[in-house]
């Protein structure tokens, strides 16, 4: 009985969005479809980047490396189902249970990618580690393009791939990476994730297998990179190595520190202010990326914190109960 | 101090709401706008371009040669009696840009034709948006054989106007054996480049099929600055020519390296090396080397001095093969839209696959079954820093 009901509340968030999504899906114009889908990727992007820049306090500059692992395994995973069809399903759930296991296989490949960077992140600190991840990613798109072209279509990347990636299953990522983050952050796992981020020496001191925590960590957050890997993957029908370099890595990096180290409504909402706002300066072409920058230099002089802090939006309504407002200045306190 | 610590990303939130809402009024305006055009609406042409990022003198020139050939046909009276307009989009040189821009011009501005990309990459992620929507795509000058194929069929939307790798590959080839008498050559590619690969393999299968021989095959990536290693490797083996078919920015470099190890042959590339800056950058260096193109600027063919004196009398400077492109691009849509029965995609489409002996700048274009233009390509010299036409090689 109190599984049930437990289990009921887990999906709750699913069952909340899912209606939302369909009508969105269903009625909204293609093109605020696709720059909602983006904003639906970063946000996956930003809030798992989180949890290891923001969360455990170490700085990760790889992302873009987990996102192309878990692009290509996806990409290749799906044509490889290209001609599959599940007997007993209809076709179009046949292909939706077919994209949720690629996607699934991208976040797999991925997280044994984030589990390969997390091992040195046992001697490195700081600027060690920023480099040893950046290192990481480069490696990755080295290795993608020297790979024979037939298989992971080297430079040129792979196209042609079917076009599945819908707001729902955006908007369910979202939705999943963000509950992950907050449940994550709420328990035991994430208490030690913090405690490594304060101060490490006192973490260990007090029991925490910091090198455990820093690596599960790593691999959290490196599955669901892949998973937005996979969903832009099969949003633009190609990939190729180029577009997960460095600066997209520094993107993910932007949107965090923009909403806060540590505050994953702070990163939802850096990742929605970032995408939107480039994409309403479309229209002044020259002066796009002029306006970026400008608007993170005030922001940073302003709020050199992040929008957030460390706060949580959840925090504004639950603070105005007088039991949990002890638990403000710190990450998200009481439990849900 | 905490209230207003919480309240600063509320506000930010709504009026990020308030932004999407007014937004989404927009569009709704625009759809409706476009959705029923008057008679003397505008035809709009959409162009998704790279003008900003590492390539961006391609994206940059292609527009200015669209740009003047739609003026040019607007002066003419237009289409149909309708004027034209040209809308382009940067897409930074990233491929979901690309994808995002495409969308937006097909479905929010209501291009009637698409033209773009330059490079390969970002035109493979056009194109499944354009055989989507069933707008006709036009690419000036991407090479790649993938482009217009979706697996082996080929894309009903999207058509080139300019030669493919394996032609320009293998013509330097020919080339380099028939016309140079060369007998070995090495060859530097850009392996992080399927543009350079891809002409790489070709020429180098080419030379060999010709009775050449391939002293050293190095390789580098784009944004490496010292190439002193595979130069001094290449240097060791004596060749005749080295073929170093990249983009201009490393080509230039590495020709300055060349000359610094005392290694004088020419070097021979592809038309990646198009572009103004790599006689700023090279400084002499590249002096007697070739490399293939899609047209010259010295040509004496009179649609070719009309062109050049045309851009030169708008834009000031001597229009790149980029820009000659951009410029046939624009002119074979516009005359496919002029022949169509009417405008919608599907005419529009089958109007341009019939394109056949239209008199480009850059070479009498016929669109074979595949969508690719037949065309003969130029091969130049460089003296004194700029590109002198050599010779003409015709398709097989």
């Amino acid at each position: 009985m109190g599984r049930a009901v437990s289990l009921a509340r887990s999906l709750l968030p699913f069952l909340v969005a899912l209606p939302f999504l369909w009508a969105l899906q269903r009625w909204s114009p293609p093109y605020p479809t696709l720059v909602l889908r983006y904003v639906g990727i970063n946000i996956v992007l930003a809030v798992s980047l989180n949890v290891v820049n923001g969360f455990t306090g170490q700085f990760s500059l790889g992302h873009a490396g987990f996102m192309s692992v878990g692009a290509y395994a996806t990409a290749k995973t799906m044509l490889a189902l290209a001609d599959v069809q599940l007997a007993f399903l209809p076709e179009p759930a046949s292909d939706a249970v077919l994209f949720g296991f690629a996607l699934l296989v991208g976040m797999a490949a991925a997280s044994v990618a984030g589990l390969l960077v997390g091992l040195p992140s046992l001697r490195l600190r700081g600027d060690y580690l920023a480099i040893v991840t950046l290192g990481f990613g480069e490696i990755i798109r080295s290795v993608i393009q020297a790979t024979p072209p037939a298989f992971l279509g080297a430079s040129l990347g792979l196209s042609g791939l079917p076009l599945r990636t819908t707001l729902i299953w955006v908007g369910l990522g979202a939705v999943a990476v963000v509950v992950m983050a907050r449940r994550l952050a709420l328990s035991t796992q994430g208490r030690a994730l913090f405690a490594i981020r304060e101060d490490e020496v006192a973490a260990e001191a007090m029991g925490v297998d910091t090198t455990g925590y820093k690596v599960r960590a790593f691999v959290i957050s490196a599955a669901f990179a892949g998973l937005a890997g996979g969903l832009i993957a099969h949003s633009v029908g190609a990939i190729e190595p180029t577009s997960f370099d460095f600066k997209r890595s520094m993107e993910a990096v932007v949107m965090v520190v923009l909403g806060g180290l540590g505050s994953i409504t702070g990163s939802v909402v850096a990742a929605t202010v970032l995408t939107v706002g480039l994409e309403l300066l479309r229209e002044f072409q020259d002066y796009r990326m002029v306006a970026y920058a400008l608007m993170l230099v005030v922001l940073m002089l302003a709020r050199p914190q992040g929008l957030f802090g460390t706060a949580e939006l959840w925090d504004l309504w639950r603070r105005k109960r007088p039991a949990a407002s002890a638990a403000s200045a710190g990450p998200p306190g009481g439990a849900a | 101090m905490h209230r207003v610590r919480g309240l600063a990303p509320l506000a930010l939130l709504l009026a990020l709401a308030a932004c999407e809402k007014r937004k989404a009024a927009e569009d709704t305006v625009a759809s409706a706008a476009a959705s029923g055009p008057a008679a003397g609406a505008q035809i709009l042409i959409g162009h998704v371009a790279s003008l900003t990022g590492n390539e961006a003198t391609f994206g940059d020139s292609t527009d200015k040669g669209i740009r003047l050939a739609v003026d040019e046909q607007n002066a003419r009276g237009g289409i149909k009696g309708r004027q034209l307009a040209v809308k382009t989009y940067d897409d930074q040189g990233k491929q979901e840009e690309a994808s995002l821009v495409t969308t937006r011009l097909v479905v929010d501005d209501k291009v009637s034709v698409l033209l773009g990309e330059v490079a390969s990459k970002r035109s493979l992620a056009m194109a499944p948006i354009a055989d989507q929507y069933q707008v006709p795509m036009v690419t000036p000058s991407s090479t790649n054989p993938k482009v217009t194929k979706d697996g082996d069929k080929v894309r009903p939307y999207v058509f080139r106007v300019c030669y493919l790798d394996p032609f320009q590959g293998a013509a330097m080839a020919r080339f380099a054996r028939d016309t140079l008498k060369l007998k070995r050559v090495a060859v530097l590619r850009d392996v992080g480049n399927d543009y350079s690969v891809g002409l790489a393999d070709f020429f180098l299968s080419k030379f060999k099929e010709l009775g050449g021989e391939i002293v050293d095959d190095q390789s580098y990536k784009a944004g490496d600055s010292d190439f002193k290693a595979q130069l001094t490797a290449i240097k060791r083996k004596k060749p005749e020519a080295i073929f170093v078919p990249g983009y201009y920015t490393e080509v230039a470099l590495i020709a300055r390296q060349t000359r610094e190890l005392g290694l004088t042959v020419p070097l021979m590339g592809g038309d990646g090396w198009e572009s103004s800056k790599l006689f700023e950058i090279a400084r002499g260096a590249l002096e007697g080397s070739y490399f293939s193109n899609h047209y010259s600027p010295d040509d004496s063919g009179p649609r070719i001095v009309e062109f050049v004196k045309k851009f030169q009398a708008r834009y000031g400077g001597v229009p790149d093969s980029m820009a000659a492109l951009g410029y046939d691009a624009a002119r074979v849509a516009m005359e496919a839209m002029a022949r169509a029965r009417d405008l919608s995609g599907p005419a529009i489409r089958d109007a341009i696959a019939a394109t056949k002996g239209f008199a480009g700048v850059t070479g009498v274009i016929t669109l074979d079954a595949e969508h690719n233009a037949v065309k003969p390509l130029v091969v130049l010299k460089i003296e004194g820093n700029a590109g002198k036409y050599v010779a003409t090689v015709q398709p097989d």
